[in-house]
């Protein structure tokens, strides 16, 4: 007996519990398959690159906290390197080593809520998320020591950051160092080895090492492909170079790789965070920057490793004391492009935890 | 042994029912309506709250504490709130079925608790027939939820109904095929009598028998980890995306009124219903209710939640054979003369066919992923 179906288009989103923030999927589906999905977005548009070129350089920090708002302080300083790129400001040795330890927390504490989000949509409800905002918590109120705010920090400046690390923070941060392996391990004893969450990841949206290079990805999800490609080695940007870490790398690409990939790259986090303890200098924090900076004519392009993927600033200068333009390139609509590829064939749920496993910010994705 | 004469009436003059009651049926029937629509409701607030603390507990967090002495009063809360929100009903929902939904999704949870006695002979209606009432029953309300899906004209309902129905068809023959071992040693379908029979909780005769109906009851009330029916990550929240106000608080009773009806089934068949030392029985009925539904509030904390392939494949090739083994195995026990006096040898010997069976079965014959062999 032949019975006559037809797909059906299913607006996923822009409100939706898990498009992590105002993005629609226009998802044909042929019963509970997907047969093609189109990503819809600008919801969140705010005309951040756009609003750069009327601000100074060091006004521009407080926009990039709006970008990927669950890492600002890689947003700031992935700006901050194109600025001193472009100025040619030599930031110095203390001021270098706190921002490394503090983009290693940014990164955990990012990586953390992509993990638990990831666990979210899986449908584990809410305990790993919450497990791991427990986490987080303990990362903000260090943020919240050195910058006074608990999401959108403002804390790098062009030439250094913006204050020395407080009294407390260094205690605060060693207890945090030597409670985190431990919660690390509690989380990977909860789920890492579930049989649905196996089940459920496993093999489910695959994302070759060479579909994920064509497509530009990067970051967690171009490293749980097998591509050994992170700029922190790559391209060692700050001081990098200094430290003694692993990148690790997964084989499959399917979605429990890029799980375990980005609990990997906490641990590996958790050294470098280790060793810049332990090398803290003395000394200024902040470069002699004047306080309206006058890039010379020309333009610079930074990157860095963002706990997302490659996060790039592209900067024009016109000697004024704003840039002429400012390009953003957001590792999460880089990585977004992948979808489709990802998702063809697959069920609904595999939709979810698949967008869920690519790990966006709308923030970023729209600007 | 069961003689199957099914006469609702016989129950006014049975031994079941204590002959010093007052009145005749009707009485006793207004009564008990009265005793359990107060005892379900009653119920649903305490499991809500035990729910949501228990959930909170787990997730380190507090839970609601602001309402009443440790937020007692929140279910209170939550009931006033949903009853005061406006009733929103979409243009293009087909009107009469969408009324209709909550309505017959919530009675058959409130007519389940018809045949399950609070105490020995304390029951609206003594059915010797009563464990195939419950099966037949506990099915309806899917006519509900596939009502209500389908009336809301909504694409995440109409999903998360269809997955319902999936659902419901494949768990029906496990849990019943995991009930009829029970009903082999018992001897009976009355579950006053399954209670009387059991000297020792069925859940130590038929530890198999119990993890499949606990498996298949979690699936039959969309509990996690099969809660694919209203997954909120994923179809919103399935079949009643569309339902505010009054309506939606239906919904969620029904939720919760069928998850304490399955837990009170579960508590009946398995753990001895109301008997227990020093307590009153019906005391010790219900700490088995929350015992079996802590349970559920557990396994929904911890686990993630399967794919709708991964769950019919799970009923056919695990659950399936698994029920049909067990009741193999329990009838050879039945026909071989159970020996009673020996029956500690025999949870002993039953704990260790599980094991092995689970084992076995889930190392060689079956995986969650793809649920074939090779994958």
């Amino acid at each position: 007996m032949a019975v006559r179906t037809e797909p059906f288009v299913l607006n996923m989103g822009p409100v939706h519990p898990s498009t992590h923030g105002v993005f629609r999927m226009r998802a044909t589906l042929d019963g509970e398959v997907v047969v093609d999905i189109e990503p819809v977005f600008g919801y969140l548009h705010r005309g951040i690159e756009k609003l750069t070129e009327q601000r100074t350089y060091n006004g521009i920090v407080p926009l990039t906290d709006r970008l990927d708002y669950i890492s600002s302080m890689s947003n700031n300083l992935a700006y901050c390197l194109a600025v001193e790129k472009l100025a040619g400001i030599k930031v110095p040795e203390r001021a270098e080593y706190i921002r490394v330890i503090i983009a290693e927390l940014q990164r955990i504490a990012a990586l953390l809520i992509a993990v638990g989000a990831f666990l979210n949509d899986c449908g584990a409800y809410f305990t790993p998320f919450l497990y791991m905002f427990r986490e987080r918590e303990k990362i903000v109120d260090l943020f919240e020591m050195v910058s006074g705010q608990r999401l959108t920090y403002n804390y790098m400046r062009v030439g250094g950051v913006s204050q020395d690390l407080p009294e407390e923070f260094m205690p605060a941060l060693r207890k945090f160092m030597d409670k985190m392996p431990h919660y690390m391990d509690e989380y990977d004893q909860l789920l890492m080895q579930n049989e649905i969450l196996i089940a459920r990841a496993k093999g489910v949206g695959i994302l070759s090492g060479e579909q994920a290079i064509n497509c530009s990805a990067s970051g967690p999800v171009l490293r749980a492909s097998g591509v050994n490609w992170d700029i922190r080695k790559a391209d060692p940007y700050s001081i990098y170079d200094r430290f003694d870490f692993d990148i690790p790398t997964q084989t499959t690409g399917d979605c429990y790789d890029r799980y375990r990939q980005r609990v990997d790259e906490m641990r590996q986090s958790l050294r470098i965070i280790q060793q810049a303890m332990e090398q803290l200098p003395p000394g200024p924090v902040r470069a002699e920057v004047p306080h309206l900076v006058r890039p010379p004519v020309g333009e610079a392009y930074a990157r860095l490793e963002a706990p997302k993927g490659e996060l790039g600033f592209y900067l024009v200068s016109d000697n004024s004391i704003a840039p002429d333009r400012c390009h953003i390139r957001p590792p999460s609509l880089i990585n977004l492009t992948a979808l489709r590829d990802m998702v063809r064939g697959w069920k609904v749920a595999d939709l979810i935890i698949i967008f869920g496993s690519i790990d966006i910010t709308v923030g970023e994705i729209d600007r | 042994m069961a003689t199957f004469d099914f006469n609702i009436y016989n129950l006014v003059n049975s031994q079941a029912v204590p002959p010093d009651w007052p009145g005749g049926f009707w009485w006793h029937w207004l009564f008990f309506t009265v005793v359990i629509i107060g005892f379900v409701l009653t119920l649903v607030m305490g499991v809500i709250y035990i729910e949501r603390r228990g959930m909170g507990r787990m997730q380190s967090r507090l839970g609601p504490n602001r309402t009443g002495p440790f937020g007692l009063l929140q279910p209170v809360a939550d009931a006033v709130k949903v009853l005061l929100k406006e009733n929103i009903v979409p243009t293009a929902a087909d009107k009469l079925v969408h009324w209709l939904a909550p309505v017959i999704a919530f009675a058959p949870a409130l007519m389940l608790f018809a045949v399950i006695p609070f105490e020995n002979g304390a029951l609206l209606a003594d059915l010797n027939i009563g464990i195939l009432y419950v099966v037949a029953i506990s099915s309806v309300s899917t006519v509900g939820i596939f009502m209500a899906g389908w009336g809301s004209s909504n694409k995440y309902s109409l999903l998360g109904a269809m997955r319902n129905v999936a659902a419901i068809v494949s768990y029906e023959i496990p849990m019943v095929l995991a009930i009829a071992g029970v009903v082999l040693i018992a001897g009976s379908l009355s579950l006053n009598q399954i209670v009387m029979a059991q000297n020792v909780p069925f859940v130590l005769l038929q530890p198999l028998g119990f993890l499949l109906f606990f498996a298949a009851g979690c699936a039959e009330i969309n509990r996690s980890p099969f809660d694919l029916m209203e997954a909120d990550s994923e179809i919103v929240a399935g079949f009643h995306t569309e339902y505010s106000g009054m309506k939606f608080a239906m919904f969620y009773l029904v939720e919760y009124a069928e998850a304490v009806a399955i837990s009170a089934i579960i508590a009946t068949l398995f753990l001895g219903g109301w008997k227990g030392p020093i307590l009153p029985p019906w005391l010790w009925f219900i700490i088995k209710i929350i015992l079996v539904f802590f349970a559920m509030v557990w396994t929904r904390t911890t686990l993630p939640r399967i794919r709708i392939d991964q769950l019919m494949a799970f009923a056919w090739k695990f659950l399936f054979p698994m029920s049909l083994l067990n009741l193999f195995i329990t009838a050879l026990q039945v026909l071989a003369g159970w020996p009673t006096e020996l029956a500690w040898v025999m949870v002993i010997v039953n704990i260790a066919v599980m094991v092995v069976m689970v084992f076995i079965w889930s190392k060689f014959f079956f995986r969650l992923g793809g649920g074939r062999l090779e994958a």
